[in-house]
């Protein structure tokens, strides 16, 4: 068995992490063991590195052996392999279906949660109010509400407008 | 603009005070941002790295936050200046190692420090002394939201914040603390310790971060996961932690002092022998000793001691910091030497330890020796 880093020397240490469900395992080289810090059995974190490998072999996998190249930056999977890092914002996109398994190892979930700039938030905010005004719209026509269906109409137009204007800001 | 002359004394950064500093040295906050167009740094090709620095230079020096702060780009500071700020914990060893393209904008007490296209185009971090997550997060919130009014960062509804690393994505951000645990390592309960921050999903590294041994028993603790958990519960939990881990090292000592007292005044005393005493001294055996000695100093041991002087010597005994006392260039060789002479002179209106504890005093530490 070949050493999963440097896929030259046969390995000779052989890691096993399991993370909630997820078994990952690693075949090193003592060489590379020994610079990846594998050694030292105290502060070494096997989630460090996994990471580059990992992902590198999912990619891989989504990509059916295909080369995918960012159509911002032109980066591709084997350049992920390489570094461990991604090329540019797009990427993200691009490499969208292999990078959802390795987020969710990595990761407490997939979607984020936490701090939105200002601006956005303003843009999600109203989308959502207006995504929840629609729903009570179509439920008031449904029961033949149709003095809140017109006052909903109102707010709904209401809101699309500064929607709008967020928009165009 | 001259760092020398721009850094906070050795003496005053030591004698900066915060909660539960006996054990944390000091928290940090870190996020890290992109801008929508532009490659990463270690994907742009060195006009892009370039301009991008050359958009977010102005838009940082320009906050309010960041008012007559050190701003350069790395080619234009020396590999010593560079070394001194990694000894302060300012920038990476990583930003460290960059040159045209990158720079560092740090204030002026050493509290913010942004670095543009380290592995991601902007990371800034809030640094405080002891325990003061809370505080360090709201300062580097405040300067990103400044900062999102002028830059147009990369940001998913998904995904969050998009950064080089996939594992940096969502909230972009590393909460740390440094901390000082002599006592559990002397008690040898560390690892365990270690092995159930890590089952919480907390990373632990050594001094200088990410594949860096724990010299001096310092130990970094951060968060790992940055996707799927917001930026205040991610504080709230490495709070929880690490009031434990606090705990945690006042039993060890407590119980160190109690069951062992031997054992304790013996590794202080000889620290203090080899300090004091020696000619050459190398900078990793030098923080191990001091780390003692600092133990020694909280323990009341060394009642001469004025408080902040083992926090000096830690910094100052460092290889780029000793070398900037010096006009001459060193060798390792002679940085040994020069730094046993400093600890000598800065160690001689000390005492040597007292055993306060059942009143016995030295003998022991005679016999030890």
């Amino acid at each position: 068995m070949l050493c999963c880093v440097c896929k030259e020397k046969t390995a000779t240490v052989h890691l096993t992490q399991i993370a909630g469900e997820k078994i990952q395992k690693v075949d090193l080289c003592e060489e590379c063991a020994k610079t990846k810090g594998v050694n030292d059995q105290t502060g070494f974190s096997l989630a460090d590195l996994l990471l580059g490998l990992g992902a590198s072999q999912e990619l891989e996998q989504a990509a059916g052996g295909a080369e995918v190249k960012c159509p911002t930056c032109g980066f591709s999977q084997a350049d992920f392999k390489k570094t461990g890092r991604l090329g540019c914002a797009t990427c993200y996109q691009t490499f969208a279906e292999g990078l959802e398994g390795l987020l969710k190892s990595m990761h407490k979930g997939t979607h984020h949660s936490g701090k939105v700039p200002e601006s956005l938030r303003q843009k999600r905010d109203y989308s959502e109010q207006l995504s929840q005004l629609q729903k009570k719209l179509a439920k008031a026509i449904e029961t033949e509400n149709f003095e809140s269906a017109a006052q909903l109409r109102d707010e709904i137009k209401l809101v699309s407008g500064r929607l709008a204007a967020t928009l165009v800001a | 603009m001259d760092l020398d002359h721009f850094l906070v004394s050795t003496a005053e950064g030591a004698l900066r005070k915060g909660p539960h500093d006996r054990i944390v040295m000091s928290s940090r906050v870190r996020l890290a941002r992109n801008l929508k167009a532009g490659a990463f740094p270690g994907w742009a090709k060195k006009p892009e790295r370039v301009r991008i620095l050359e958009l977010i230079r102005p838009a940082v020096e320009s906050s309010p936050d960041l008012k007559g702060a050190f701003s350069e780009t790395m080619d234009n500071l020396g590999p010593l200046d560079k070394q001194i700020l990694v000894e302060r914990h300012l920038i990476s060893r990583e930003h460290a190692a960059k040159n045209a393209g990158s720079g560092v904008i740090l204030n002026r007490d050493e509290t913010l420090c942004v670095m543009i296209n380290e592995e991601d185009h902007l990371r800034m971090q809030a640094l405080r002394p002891g325990l003061q997550l809370r505080q360090a997060w709201s300062a580097i919130d405040r300067l990103d939201s400044e900062l999102e009014r002028k830059l147009d960062y990369a940001f998913s509804n998904d995904l969050g914040y998009l950064t080089a690393c996939p594992t940096n994505l969502g909230t972009g951000i590393r909460v740390s603390a440094m901390l000082h645990l002599p006592g559990l390592v002397l008690a040898e309960q560390i690892n365990p310790i270690i092995q159930s921050v890590n089952k919480l999903g907390l990373a632990v590294r050594g001094l200088y971060g990410e594949g860096t041994e724990a010299l001096g028993n310092v130990f970094q603790v951060s968060n790992q996961m940055t996707l799927g958990e917001s930026e205040s519960s991610i504080v709230e939990r490495l709070e929880k932690v690490l009031s434990q881990i606090i705990e945690h090292e006042e039993n060890a000592r407590q119980t160190l002092l109690e069951k062992k007292p031997k054992t304790i005044y013996n590794h202080i005393g000889r620290a203090y022998g080899i300090l004091a005493n020696a000619h050459s001294i190398s900078s990793k055996e030098t923080m191990n000793l001091l780390s003692l000695m600092r133990l020694g100093v909280e323990v009341g041991l060394f009642p001469s001691v004025q408080g902040p002087l083992v926090d000096e010597l830690f910094i100052l005994t460092q290889p780029a910091h000793l070398q900037k006392q010096h006009s001459e260039k060193l060798s390792a060789e002679e940085r040994d030497l020069l730094r046993a002479d400093m600890l000598r002179e800065r160690l001689k209106p000390v005492s040597r330890p007292v055993a306060r504890r059942g009143g016995s005093a030295a003998p022991g530490l005679d016999k030890a020796g």
